[in-house]
């Protein structure tokens, strides 16, 4: 399907970003659209982090869009990427989630591929007692498995279907890096992995994260429970572009406790008290003291600072009304034990059961439920007003508007 | 072994299963405020992936060390966290004490639990299996520490009620 019948399927209301008509939660064809033209298109994807492949040999699967790709890190050390298909006739070629091998062998035919994806073996190619067998000009080095381009930022390794991408800081841009820089900027180590998934299109999930307006309407823990945060500041930062942001915040959970422990200030500003505190227990690790980072990177990655929680969430689409978000958790190599049980304790805070974000996996899919049977009615999306751009407030969609202004260029709508 | 000795195991295991069973009745029948009390104070209560647990990953989406965050879990549901109501009903099999050390009984169990929601479709949400270590108290047996290690990789929307 080309660009140019992607505009066939639907016509963009005139007002711009700050309508989204519902149609492209729903549309198969869209979705089509948005697999080719986005996920396999000119984007870079999340593919993993370094330290998940750290050996010559090691691999990983994963996904961009709702492509099967593998990872690995061949014998020379370099990170390679490969769509997980066999040349031959498409079985899924690598099984495992992760693990080490110098070759991948198909199951179905046996074919065998090296961890750079090139074919270097086919059972009876020369045929059984000189019959069968592959015909005369049989080219075994055009049938590698597709390949993905392969850039690393910070440690964190992303994916490009489209081989005349732009270099990956760039399609980053300065102030994305540099707010990657303050959790990467020393070597991570993984936790632990969360799996969910949602019965509602990925785009839904992908606008609830850029969405700062319903923060503190729809998330009730810190309130419920009289955490005071009425003081803290905050606002939104985009790139240039607009299709990555973050929200941030700034405050400090200790304080936070302190004024906690303090009985009379809780008592009118909640009905309700924590039985053990310590879950808000942190450490300062971060000192431009923001203590709440939620960075999108387009098309479907997450970085999250949530005080002492670091993760990342990878968002999958699976067709047009589902979507799978993974977490990889994430702490320091130099984390004492100390902090890798508070870290531990406020991952209460985020994933599929956290205080503050259960309400997150739930959203979309009201969403969906609501919209059926209307694909040409519309969102109404005008807070902090119409346009897409950085401000120093939280209550505004304005990232919103940024995703659906890039969406609309790569779609051709 | 002697008869006494027998009978004293049995009842013990008896006690054991019973407690396990009251457990899950308890979340069923949605009685969450009666559930930390199944715990000691300084319990450790954790839902795990089974992925997690076997990669030596501690990274677990709930994660309690005592009986007042199980409380808080409770204030929280009830108060706080919003969602699409749901009911659990658990299955559970294969209780068998795996191992006793200073006083604690380690204990092993399988468990399903299918969720229903509001339009009355009954799912199962999610199996695994309950590693608990259980401790006498006056009698009365309790959790010590519960591991609920689900082989359910991926939870389906949210996960706000206990296993
Ligand atoms: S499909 Fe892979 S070897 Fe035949
Ligand atoms: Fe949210």
């Amino acid at each position: 399907m080309s660009t140019m019948k992607n505009a066939e399927v639907l016509t963009w209301p005139e007002k711009g970003e700050s309508r989204i008509p519902y149609q492209v939660y729903m549309d198969p064809d869209i979705y089509e659209g948005e697999m080719k033209n986005i996920f396999r298109g000119s984007t870079w994807n999340y593919l993993g982090l370094e330290v998940e492949i750290p050996n010559p040999g090691d691999y990983k699967t994963t996904y961009i869009g709702d492509t099967p790709v593998v990872v690995t890190r061949d014998a020379k050390g370099e990170i390679r990427s490969f769509v997980n298909r066999c040349a031959h006739r498409g079985a899924t070629v690598c099984m495992d989630p992760c693990g080490n091998t110098k070759t991948f062998t198909c199951v179905y035919h046996a074919w065998v591929y090296d961890a750079q994806g090139d074919l270097k073996g086919v059972p009876f190619k020369k045929g059984v007692n000189g019959q069968g067998g592959m015909p005369e000009g049989f080219d075994q080095s055009k049938l590698s498995l597709q390949k993905i381009k392969v850039e690393t930022y910070s440690g964190i390794i992303f994916g490009s279907f489209d081989h005349g991408m732009e270099p990956l800081q760039e399609y980053l841009g300065e102030k994305m890096c540099g707010y990657l820089n303050r959790i990467f900027n020393k070597p991570v180590k993984v936790l632990g992995y969360q799996r969910q998934l949602m019965n509602n299109n990925w785009k839904l999930y992908f606008e609830n994260v850029k969405d700062s307006y319903h923060a503190s309407l729809l998330h009730l823990f810190f309130s419920t429970f009289g955490v005071n945060r009425l003081s803290q500041k905050g606002g939104i930062d985009l790139d240039e572009t607009g299709r990555h942001h973050v929200s941030y915040t700034y405050g400090s959970l200790n304080e936070d406790l302190e004024a906690y422990k303090e009985s009379d200030l809780r008592s009118y500003s909640s009905k309700y008290t924590l039985e053990d505190p310590s879950l808000l227990v942190g450490r300062n690790e971060f000192p431009d003291g923001i203590t709440l980072a939620i960075q999108s990177l387009f098309p479907g990655m997450v970085v999250q600072q949530i005080h002492n929680a670091l993760a990342v969430r990878h968002l999958v689409p699976k067709g047009v009304d589902s979507c799978e978000l993974i977490w990889t958790y994430l702490g320091f190599e130099e984390d004492d034990e100390e902090i890798t049980k508070i870290r531990l304790k406020q991952s209460n805070l985020v994933g599929p059961a956290g205080f503050v974000s259960l309400e997150d996996g739930g959203i979309g899919e009201l969403v969906q439920k609501g919209i059926v049977g209307a694909p040409q009615v519309e969102s109404f999306v005008e807070m902090g007003g119409t346009g897409v751009e950085s401000q120093s407030f939280r209550v505004t969609e304005t990232s919103i508007r940024g995703f659906w202004k890039e969406y609309r260029q790569l779609m051709g709508y | 072994m002697e008869l006494k000795q027998i009978n004293d195991l049995r009842e013990i295991q008896f006690k054991i299963e019973e407690l396990t069973h009251a457990y899950v009745q308890c979340i069923d029948d949605n009685r969450l405020e009666e559930w930390p009390e199944f715990f000691t104070g300084d319990c450790l209560y954790q839902i795990i992936s089974r992925e997690n647990h076997e990669r030596d990953f501690p990274a677990s989406i709930i994660y309690c060390d005592s009986k007042g965050m199980l409380k808080d879990r409770v204030t929280a549901h009830r108060q706080a966290n919003i969602f699409e109501a749901h009911v659990y009903r658990h299955i559970v099999s294969s209780i068998r004490i795996a191992g006793y050390e200073n006083d604690t009984y380690t204990v092993h169990s399988n468990y399903a639990v299918f969720q229903t929601r509001v339009n009355g479709y009954s799912e199962v949400y999610n199996v695994g299996q309950y590693i608990d270590k259980i401790i006498f108290i006056e009698d009365e047996p309790k959790f010590k520490e519960k591991k609920v290690v689900y082989d359910t990789l991926v939870i389906p929307t949210l996960l706000v009620t206990p296993i």
